[in-house]
């Protein structure tokens, strides 16, 4: 067998505009599928963790990017760093956080050689343990920058466990946009399942994604969440696939159990929620179930 | 009258509503509010307010070129770049332009002066009149490009500095993008609902707007459908609650077709009202 055919298959499951339903389907995907492991790569506002209640089996620190640290006593207030800053984030040795960009070049240019990097402690990520198996996630610092790296980091780790464990997917809970997380969730993954809802804005966004997934050529299959509350632009999403050849592997019809799922920490298949739950099935057999 | 004042509309969770009730809030206030569209990776808000373009400009990054017949390889830039942008490989220099910030660190550091700067576009920026003279600007990120922050500080920097009220639609999250949206702001309105997903990603956000100081009240979208924790937890924390919007079928659907609340339910143009006097109050407390 080719080394390649042995490699874990991954899914990565994202919408563009957030609140389309992404992380319900996840969580359903990931009691429905046997032999994987999960990844929680929305790392900004992670919520598998809520639905998974994974039990933490191993911490490990993240280190973003360096930040400047002035020795404020020895500096002289010549305003170099100021001056070279491309951030505005730096005025006479103090720096603002915030802006800061992390760069580095304050500390090349300071003539008085009293700038270092120091790496900064910018969150965690986790090993875990769910009623449906293995999970990695992670928790960002607050206001911290770099998620993409983040996701980085989540996803190797997650193929490394699959890899070791023989897991024949990682399913990857992915963040919103089309930035540098969204960018870090594809890259290389062998499939993407995009899920929007039947909404003028819903619809935008999944247009923006699929550009995405066509500019870095990855398979992506389109699934209408709520397609019930507007047949009129569902059916506008469907002729849209249709002439760009995207397939549409399900769509699930609106209902508040879903919610009350969410709410008491339940799967939409654990919960049984009618309508909602045989619809998702189909689904997942078409994205996983028979590879 | 009253000073400028700038409000951000952000949210932990993504899909909470937050394009909804800025775009309500802006049609509620008197004409010639400005309003930055900062969701520059996914922007909706033109759906709703549907602007006549009248400008449109490219905005970018400005990122390295190497004079091979200059270059010694001697390794410097490679040595500085912080994000592994500038790489020498034997007598060559390659740059990856995707991974380069831009911030200028491997030209400094050129002692052969061999590097020079290009434009790169990232993004564009669009400026135009919406919906009751709404002066409207919007970042859009190219596709494939990963850096949406520069997009967001340059729509800040194209902003008229005489408006009276900009609004600022952020994007979810609690990162980058979100931190440059919010910076610089009086006030900040979170959207959440009240689910356990609502109020985690809502714990986030008031962490972040903690930390850049800003003042920060509650709406919440969809509050009949989950529970009370939402509510709670805004008690608990002393957070104003400044709005709620049940889920009602009607808005849903309006808003699926590109709606605002006050065109899909007009009562809700005095209750807007009401929200941005009472943030008006809260940011002149705050001042205090
Ligand atoms: S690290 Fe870069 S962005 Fe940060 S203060 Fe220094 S020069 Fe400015
Ligand atoms: S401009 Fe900065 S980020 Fe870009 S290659 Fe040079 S040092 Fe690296």
């Amino acid at each position: 067998m080719p080394e390649s055919s042995r490699m874990p298959k991954q899914l990565t499951i994202i919408s563009g505009k957030g609140g389309t339903g992404k992380t319900t389907f996840t969580a359903a995907f990931a009691q429905l599928t046997e032999n994987k492991v999960m990844a929680d790569c929305d790392v900004d506002a992670a919520d598998l963790h809520l639905v998974l209640a994974p039990e933490i089996q191993k911490t490990a620190p993240f280190y973003g990017s360096r930040t400047p640290v002035v020795d404020l006593e020895r500096c002289t207030r010549c305003g170099i760093c100021t001056q070279v800053c491309r951030f505005d984030a730096i005025h006479g040795g103090v720096l603002n956080l915030f802006a800061c960009d992390h760069c580095a070049l304050c500390m090349h240019a300071c003539p008085e050689n009293i700038i270092t990097m120091e790496e900064s402690h910018s969150g965690d990520w986790f090993i875990s343990n769910t009623r449906f198996g293995p999970m990695v996630h992670a928790r960002l610092g607050i206001a911290e920058e770099n998620s993409g790296k983040l996701v980085t980091v989540v996803r190797k780790e997650a193929l490394n466990l699959a890899k070791e464990q023989g897991a024949e997917w990682v399913i990857i809970d992915g963040p919103p946009g089309i930035g540098c997380p969204v960018t870090a969730a594809l890259t290389g993954v062998t499939r993407v399942l995009i899920i929007t809802e039947p909404t003028l804005s819903g619809i935008h966004d999944m247009e923006r994604v699929l550009s995405l997934t066509t500019h870095f050529n990855i398979p992506a299959q389109v699934c209408v969440n709520k397609y019930d509350i507007h047949p009129d632009n569902t059916r506008r999403i469907e002729s849209y696939c249709r002439q760009k050849g995207i397939e549409i592997v399900g769509k699930i019809p609106f209902d508040r159990g879903v919610i009350e799922a969410m709410v008491s920490g339940k799967t939409v298949m654990e919960a049984d929620v009618p309508g909602v739950a045989p619809a998702v099935r189909q689904v997942w057999e078409r994205v996983i179930g028979d590879w | 009258m009253d000073t400028p004042i700038t409000i951000t509309i952000a949210s932990g969770k993504g899909g909470t509503g937050k394009t909804l009730v800025a775009t309500s809030l802006v049609l509620s206030l008197p004409e010639g509010v400005q309003y930055l569209d900062c969701d520059v990776e996914a922007p909706n808000a033109h759906i709703f307010l549907q602007p006549q373009w009248e400008e449109e400009l490219k905005t970018g990054l400005v990122v390295p070129r190497v004079e091979a017949a200059v270059c010694t390889a001697c390794g410097e830039c490679n040595r500085v770049c912080e994000f592994k942008a500038i790489v020498v490989i034997v007598d060559k220099v390659l740059v990856f332009d995707e991974l380069c910030h831009g911030c200028g660190a491997c030209s400094y550091i050129c002692p052969s002066d061999a590097i020079t700067e290009i434009e790169k576009a990232i993004g564009i920026i669009r400026k135009g009149r919406a919906r009751n003279g709404i002066r409207f600007l919007q970042g859009l990120l190219n596709i494939g490009e990963p850096m949406a922050t520069p997009i967001i500080r340059r729509l800040k920097k194209e902003a008229a500095t005489n408006a009276r009220i900009t609004l600022r639609d952020a994007p979810p999250g609690t990162s980058c993008p979100v931190i440059e949206s919010v910076e610089g702001s009086d006030f900040t309105i979170l959207v959440t609902e009240p689910t356990p997903f609502g109020l985690n990603d809502l714990k986030l956000a008031v962490g972040m707007g903690r930390e850049l100081h800003v003042p920060m009240g509650v709406i919440i979208n969809r509050a009949d459908a989950g529970d009370d924790r939402v509510h709670r937890y805004c008690g608990k924390e002393g957070l104003p609650i400044l709005l709620e919007i049940p889920l009602k079928r009607e808005i849903a659907q309006g808003y699926a077709d590109g709606q605002t609340l006050i065109d899909i339910l007009p009562e809700y143009r005095d209750r807007f009202q009401g929200v941005f006097a009472r943030i008006q109050e809260e940011v002149r407390h705050a001042g205090k």
